[in-house]
This record gives C-alpha cells, sequence and structure tokens, in this order.
C-alpha cells in the first residue's frame, strides 16, 4: 500500500517538474510578445508619432524623423509570395519523389541533402546570395545593382525546401497503402494514383509545411539582409527593384537607434508579429474548410 | 530509474542554484588593492564596431600586464555605447562619433584616436580623385552615371550604411550630404559588408573607415589628397573623425579608469596606431 502511495507521489512530483517545463514556453511567448507589444505601440499611445503615417509612409529617414513601414510591408510580402511560388513546388514534387518513386537508397540520399539543407545556419544562406545568386542577378538585371527582390526570393526559395519538403514527406508516407492500391485496382496510373489520391490525402500536412515555410520566409532576417538591398524609400514594382523587408529593419538599426526611433523598430516588430499571426490563422482555417468539405 | 530521475533533478537544481550565487558573486567583487602594481577585477566595455580592432588589442596587452583583470568588449555600435555608460551596463563606453547633447548627461569623455573614412570604389574603376563636392551628390543623386565625374558611360551604383551606424552619420556629416542621401541607395550592415558589395560590382561606390580598406576594394582620393593615415593625422584629409571613449564619473571603478589610462599612455597609443588609427 505504502509503496504504492510513494510511487504515485512521485509521479505527480515528476509531472509537476514536467509542467515547469512545459510553462517556459507558455511563458516565453507571452513575456516576448508582452515586450514587443509594450514598446512598440508606445510611440503611438504616446502621440510621438502617428500610426498611420507609419503604416502608410513609404520613406524610412529616422535622422529626418520619417518613419513609414508600407514600402517594407510590400517588400516582405512580395518575397514571401514569391519565395512560396517557387519553393512550394519545388519542395512537394521532392517529397513526392522521395516518398512514392525513388529507389529507398536514391530517396535516403535525398533525404540526407535536405536535412543538411535545413542545418545550415541562415547567415551562410546570405553569404551564399551574397556571393552567387547577386552577381548572378546583376549580369541579367536592367539594373546596376544584383541587390533585388529576385535575389531575395531565389535565397529564400532555397531556405524553405527543407522545411516544406520534410513535413510533406511525412504526410505523404503517412496515407494509408490501401488508397494506392484501391486506385491500382480502377485502372489509375502511378502518376494518377499521386496526383490524384495521395497528395490530396496527404494535403492537410503539406499545408503545414507551407505555413511553416511561409512564417520562416516572412521571418527569415540574415540571409535577406545581404542580398535585398536594404533601400531607405520606395515600393518595388519590378523583381530587379531592391526591397527591404519588415525584419532587416530591425536588425539593421536596433543596435544603433536610440529614443522614437528605437520605438518604431519594435512597432515594426508588432507589425511583422500581427502578419505571421494572421497567416497563420488564415491557413488553418483554410486548412479546415477542406477538411471538413 | 525513479533514483537516477531524483538525481537528475537534484543535479539540476543544484547547478541552478550555483549559477545564481556565481551570478551574485561576480557583480559584487571590486578591485580592492588600489596599488599601482597590478589592477584587478571585470571590465566590459562596449559600442563603436569601428573601434573594436583598437580597443581588443588594447584590451590583450592590458590584461596581460594585469593578469587578475578581466577584459571584454562587445561591438554593437555607438549609440549602444553611449547608452550603456550611461545605465552603467558597460563599463566605460567606445564611439566612433561625437555625443549629441542629449546624449551626453553625466558622461566624461576622452578622445583616443582618430579615424579617415576611405570613398571606396572597385579596383576596376578608372575614377582616382572625386571633390567632396562630388562625393555628396553622388550619395544625393544628383550625380548618377560614372562619365559625369571622368568615368565610363555606366551608372553608379551608391552604397551607404545603415541609419545610426557612426560611420554613416560622420560621412554624411562631414562630406555635407546630412538626411539627403537618396532613395535607392543600397544600404549595408558594417563596413565588411559594404568592402564586399564594391568589391563585388564593377559601377559601385561606398564608404569605409580607413582601418578596414584592404586589396580588394580602391580608395580614391578626395579633394586630391590620398586616403592614408598620415594624411588624417597632418589633417589635410577631409573626411575624419574622432574615436571616442566615455563613462560615468560615479559610476566607473579603478580598473576601468587604469584601464584608459593604459590606452592614453605611450604603449596603448601605440597600438592605436598598430591598428590604423591615428593616434591622438
Amino acid at each position: 500500500m505504502q509503496a504504492i502511495k510513494r510511487k504515485k507521489q512521485k509521479e505527480k512530483i515528476i509531472e509537476g517538474f514536467f509542467l515547469i517545463c512545459a510553462f517556459v514556453a507558455v511563458v516565453s511567448v507571452l513575456a516576448i510578445t508582452a515586450f514587443v507589444f509594450y514598446n512598440g505601440l508606445k510611440p503611438f499611445i504616446s502621440n510621438s508619432y502617428p500610426l498611420w503615417d507609419f503604416l502608410t509612409g513609404v520613406e524610412w529617414r529616422p535622422g529626418s524623423n520619417l518613419y513609414g513601414i508600407f514600402y517594407m510591408i510590400v517588400g516582405s510580402v512580395y518575397a514571401t509570395f514569391g519565395a512560396i511560388l517557387i519553393g512550394v513546388p519545388v519542395a512537394i514534387l521532392t517529397a513526392v519523389y522521395i516518398s512514392e518513386m525513388a529507389s529507398s537508397r536514391i530517396g535516403k540520399k535525398i533525404r540526407f541533402a535536405v536535412e543538411l539543407l535545413a542545418g545550415i545556419p541562415s547567415v551562410l544562406y546570405g553569404v551564399f546570395g551574397l556571393g552567387i545568386v547577386v552577381p548572378y542577378v546583376l549580369n541579367i538585371s536592367p539594373m546596376a545593382q544584383g541587390e533585388s527582390l529576385l535575389a531575395t526570393i531565389l535565397v529564400l526559395a532555397i531556405m524553405i525546401l527543407p522545411t516544406v519538403v520534410s513535413i510533406s514527406e511525412t504526410s505523404i508516407s503517412a496515407v494509408p497503402k490501401e488508397y494506392r492500391e484501391g486506385s491500382y485496382a480502377l485502372g489509375a496510373s502511378k502518376i494518377q494514383t499521386i496526383f490524384k489520391v495521395v497528395v490530396p490525402a496527404a494535403r492537410s500536412g503539406i499545408m503545414t509545411g507551407v505555413i511553416l515555410g511561409i512564417g520562416r520566409a516572412i521571418g527569415e532576417t540574415m540571409a535577406v539582409m545581404l542580398v535585398c538591398g536594404n533601400p531607405i524609400a520606395g515600393i518595388p514594382t519590378s523583381l530587379f527593384d531592391q526591397i527591404r523587408p519588415l525584419t532587416t529593419n530591425i536588425a539593421l538599426e536596433m543596435g544603433y537607434a536610440s529614443g522614437v526611433h528605437q520605438e518604431l523598430l519594435y512597432s515594426t516588430g508588432v507589425v511583422l508579429f500581427i502578419f505571421i499571426m494572421i497567416i497563420n490563422l488564415a491557413v488553418n482555417k483554410l486548412i479546415k474548410a477542406k477538411v471538413g468539405s | 530509474m525513479s533514483k537516477k530521475l531524483k538525481r537528475v533533478l537534484v543535479s539540476l537544481l543544484v547547478g541552478a542554484t550555483v549559477l545564481t550565487l556565481a551570478g551574485c558573486g561576480s557583480s559584487g567583487s571590486t578591485s580592492t588593492s588600489t596599488t599601482k602594481a597590478t589592477v584587478s577585477g571585470e571590465i566590459n566595455g562596449g559600442g563603436s564596431t569601428s573601434v573594436q580592432k583598437i580597443i581588443d588589442a588594447a584590451g590583450s596587452e592590458f590584461t596581460a600586464l594585469n593578469p587578475d583583470a578581466k577584459f571584454t568588449y562587445s561591438g554593437t555600435g555607438s549609440s549602444d555605447g553611449i547608452k550603456g555608460a550611461t545605465a552603467g551596463t558597460y563599463s566605460f563606453g567606445c564611439a566612433s562619433r561625437e555625443l549629441k547633447t542629449e546624449e551626453k548627461g553625466n558622461l566624461t569623455e576622452l578622445i583616443f584616436a582618430y579615424d579617415g573614412i576611405a570613398i571606396v570604389v572597385n579596383p576596376a574603376n578608372t575614377v582616382t580623385n572625386l571633390t567632396k563636392d562630388q562625393v555628396a551628390k553622388i550619395y544625393m543623386g544628383e550625380i548618377t552615371n560614372w562619365s559625369e565625374v571622368g568615368g565610363a558611360d555606366a551608372p553608379i551604383v551608391v552604397v551607404s550604411r545603415e541609419d545610426g551606424s557612426g560611420t554613416r552619420d560622420a560621412v554624411e556629416e562631414l562630406v555635407g550630404f546630412k538626411e539627403k542621401l537618396k532613395a535607392d541607395a543600397t544600404i549595408k550592415e558594417g563596413n565588411g559588408n559594404v568592402q564586399t558589395t564594391v568589391a563585388g560590382n564593377t559601377n559601385a561606390i561606398g564608404y569605409v573607415s580607413l582601418t578596414f580598406v584592404d586589396k580588394t576594394v580602391k580608395a580614391i582620393d578626395v579633394d586630391g589628397v590620398k586616403a592614408t593615415v598620415d594624411n588624417v593625422k597632418n589633417k589635410t584629409y577631409p573626411i575624419s573623425r574622432p574615436f571616442l571613449a566615455m563613462y560615468d564619473e560615479s559610476k566607473v571603478d579603478d580598473a576601468t579608469l587604469a584601464f584608459l589610462d593604459f590606452l592614453m599612455s605611450t604603449e596603448g597609443q601605440a597600438i592605436v596606431e598598430e591598428h590604423g588609427g591615428i593616434a591622438v
């Protein structure tokens, strides 16, 4: 009896310890949110800078008291959209190839390469972008510099591959064998089976991969900072225009900023935060709607 | 199994306690001896990245002479150095620009070196000299083609530093295009990035600390004066600035003062020169 009681007590203590561990994540997310929002909303509450001008301005000149981030929002959205447009199809086809077509020997090798890609520090993607992608873009660009929306998109497209590939592959592999057998039994070819049966069945997992890819693309900082050009004004109108995404604006100037300038960098963080939340919620809804139908 | 877990838990707790105690200990310990022979204590400076080479070298020399002293310097930017020195999070801060009036507070400033800023272009560029006025016009977007300043018929790619950078402040001030940087200039973070960008684009122009210039780029003459250490020293080179160290008199400790004394000594100034700075 006593032994059982003691065992139960022990279980309770260990459970409590696990709870504390779980709290670390919860407390961190709350603390970060509170910190960023507190600092980021200060300039608008204390009226040191008008919110409307901040959100719609197209010029960022702290020295002249001009803090407009609209062109950065546009830049971030374009870059993310472009990266998804290129990266996601490549990633999904890679995942299909690994799990459905490749022999296990080749599949393993490709999977290993993708995992390795995930482990490369983002600054090295940036260095690669600056050394290879930017000069290449410069060759084909009508502009005089290679730092551009296009260079950013190309680097980001590569960076989101591992996330999308590994999650898509897992969910494609999880599709029950019976689905495929049923499809073959009806006389469908392999390609028909993959695109009409397997991929739709793995849809929610693939969408999760895409959301995480979007999150990675919009939140990426170090790699992008080296290849995007970071101009102080101007909405991008072509692929060869330079952009300044929200993330790099914060990273570029936080070390030097003070006063309102610094607070408005936190505000940039708030906008980024809201963006990521909107994207997550929207895509989550999309999945639910599709699964429901 | 449960014993093992318990042991892990206990060791984790003990570890945490020790860490906390150690944290308290280090902040409480200050140099007790006032004898001149050696200094002990922790010196943590921070601020401008432009002075990092000099301060790091001076710091390691200083700790070699005073084995009980610990020295760290974090290159986080001039504004951060000033903030840190004011708040007392750094025992001294460094800036590569003059302090703004609202930043001065109770800080004691010490000029320990001067710096020149080089205007750099790609080595393939045929232009070798620009006037200060031409540089300003290029950065403001009034001159946009190299042929306008005696070079090839090619667009000029303007590379600048991020807002708040001490080097950018210094250049805008000294060359005379304060807050008028053209909108589509490429902005790069740090001297190294600017240099890499200019080295990689035939039509680019940028600026970096004279201490940073290497063979991958070409420093051009300004107003007919070569960008050399000698010319900054004899004040003929027009784009130069002070390197400042500052501290709060009420918070500063003996170890930091001893370090700054060392920095201003002949030995310290020799280190300044060795690392591309210009001695005061």
